[in-house]
Formats: structure tokens, C-alpha cells, sequence
């Protein structure tokens, strides 16, 4: 599955959510969710210990919206819109953890 | 593949509306089709024709109508939470006894077996919201 959040884990618990409960599949972060593949910040190593049960992908333009396309965490891929659509036709079932 | 949509939060609120339809235009750039979009919620905001953005902003309801008018959209608006928000179509209109529509070009009020339909017959379905 793919599992889409939106949100920043200083904002809310989404992401900690779909790491505790979802089946190993891909994580997108999309929206102020980006912020979680920050190099330095509190998600990084949340997403670093999850990284062996999930595929990590971040929205580049929503990244570039924020200023921190050039910090993005190693292990996370960065896709554009087009990206996403290929991401949704990937996997059977996507979730948005909202 | 057939895509579905569906949109729980209204305009200019965070960033759902901006979000799918860039998402929207994704899918249709890469040749797939688009089943439904769904408006639910505060989603149904996006229907109204009523809004007055700057004019150096983006004009979310307006964009969502050329893009159904483009590419020949099913844009549904969820018949409760609209009649709770106030967004109104003829239909509505006298049934509720108001003296005003509000509906935007390209959208049509239903219900929510448009969704339940659109999960059924699309092979994909996202969602944005709050």
C-alpha cells in the first residue's frame, strides 16, 4: 500500500500512526508532511528507523514551496506530480493518513 | 487506469484543493482517466462561484470549472454538506425555498452514493484533506 501524509509530525501524530500501523509498503510525504524528510529534524530518525519496512518518497515541489529542497534526509526519494500518479498506479491501494 | 478524487477541505484553507488538482492535472497529463471528484465536507467549498480572490492569486473554484470543461470532468458535490454550507443549485434552491444559487459551472449536487460508485468503478482512489 501506499501510504500518503500530509501533515508534520510537530503538527500532528499521522506520521507516527502510519509508521506504527501500516504494512510495509511506500510512504509519500506530501504538504507540510515534507517536513519530516528534513535532515536534522525530529522525523528524520523516525523515518531513518522505518526505512528497512517502507519505501520513502517526498513531494520535490512542496519541498522546493518550503525552502528545504536542498535539505532533504538521504533514503528519501524526491518526485514531482507526475512522480505521484506513477506512485498511486504502483501500488494496489493508497491511504491518506489524515 | 481510472482515477477517483475526493476533496474533504475547502479552498485556501491548507493546501488539499491546490494539492489535487495539481495531482489532477498530473493524472490526466499522463493520458489516464479521470472516474469522478468528489467534494465532501468542507470540500464543497470548492464549488462556489461566489468567491473573489485577488487577482494576483490563483482562483481555486474557477480553475476547477476549466478543468472540468477541458477535459469533460465528473465534478460531484456531496448534497448535505453543501445544503449545511449554503452551496446551492436551482434544484436546491427551491426545494429549500433560498432566493440565490451559488453553484460553479462544471460542478452537479448529489449524494453519497457518487462516492461509493466512484470507489467501485475507479481502479484508484485519493484522497485530500486536513
Amino acid at each position: 500500500m501506499l501510504n500518503i501524509v500530509n501533515k508534520s509530525p510537530l503538527d500532528r501524530g499521522s506520521l507516527d500512526s502510519c509508521l506504527q500501523s501500516a504494512e510495509p509498503g511506500a510512504i509519500l510525504l506530501i504538504e507540510d508532511g515534507v517536513y519530516a524528510a528534513t535532515r536534522g529534524s525530529a522525523g528524520e530518525a523516525r523515518l531513518k528507523a522505518a526505512a528497512g519496512k517502507f519505501k520513502l518518497f517526498a513531494l520535490g515541489p512542496d519541498m522546493e514551496a518550503r525552502g528545504i529542497a536542498d535539505r532533504a534526509m538521504d533514503g528519501v526519494t524526491l518526485i514531482d506530480y507526475a512522480g505521484f500518479v506513477d506512485l498511486v498506479a504502483e501500488y494496489n491501494t493508497c491511504q491518506s493518513w489524515l | 487506469m481510472k482515477f477517483a478524487i475526493l476533496i474533504n477541505e475547502g479552498p485556501y484553507t491548507h493546501q488539499a484543493s491546490d494539492s489535487a488538482y495539481q495531482f489532477a492535472k498530473a493524472v490526466l497529463a499522463k493520458g489516464h482517466e479521470i472516474f469522478r471528484i468528489f467534494f465532501y465536507h468542507d470540500g464543497v467549498n470548492n464549488a462556489t462561484r461566489l468567491t473573489t480572490p485577488p487577482q494576483d492569486d490563483r482562483n481555486i473554484v474557477n480553475r476547477w470549472s476549466k478543468l472540468a470543461e477541458e477535459h469533460k470532468l465528473d465534478m460531484v458535490v456531496c448534497v448535505a454538506a453543501a445544503q449545511r454550507r449554503g452551496i446551492v443549485d436551482e434544484g436546491e434552491a427551491k426545494r429549500n425555498g433560498k432566493d440565490a444559487t451559488n453553484l460553479a459551472p462544471g460542478f452537479r449536487i448529489s449524494g453519497l452514493g457518487q462516492l461509493i460508485e466512484a470507489g467501485i468503478q475507479a481502479d484508484r482512489m485519493v484522497t485530500f484533506g486536513d
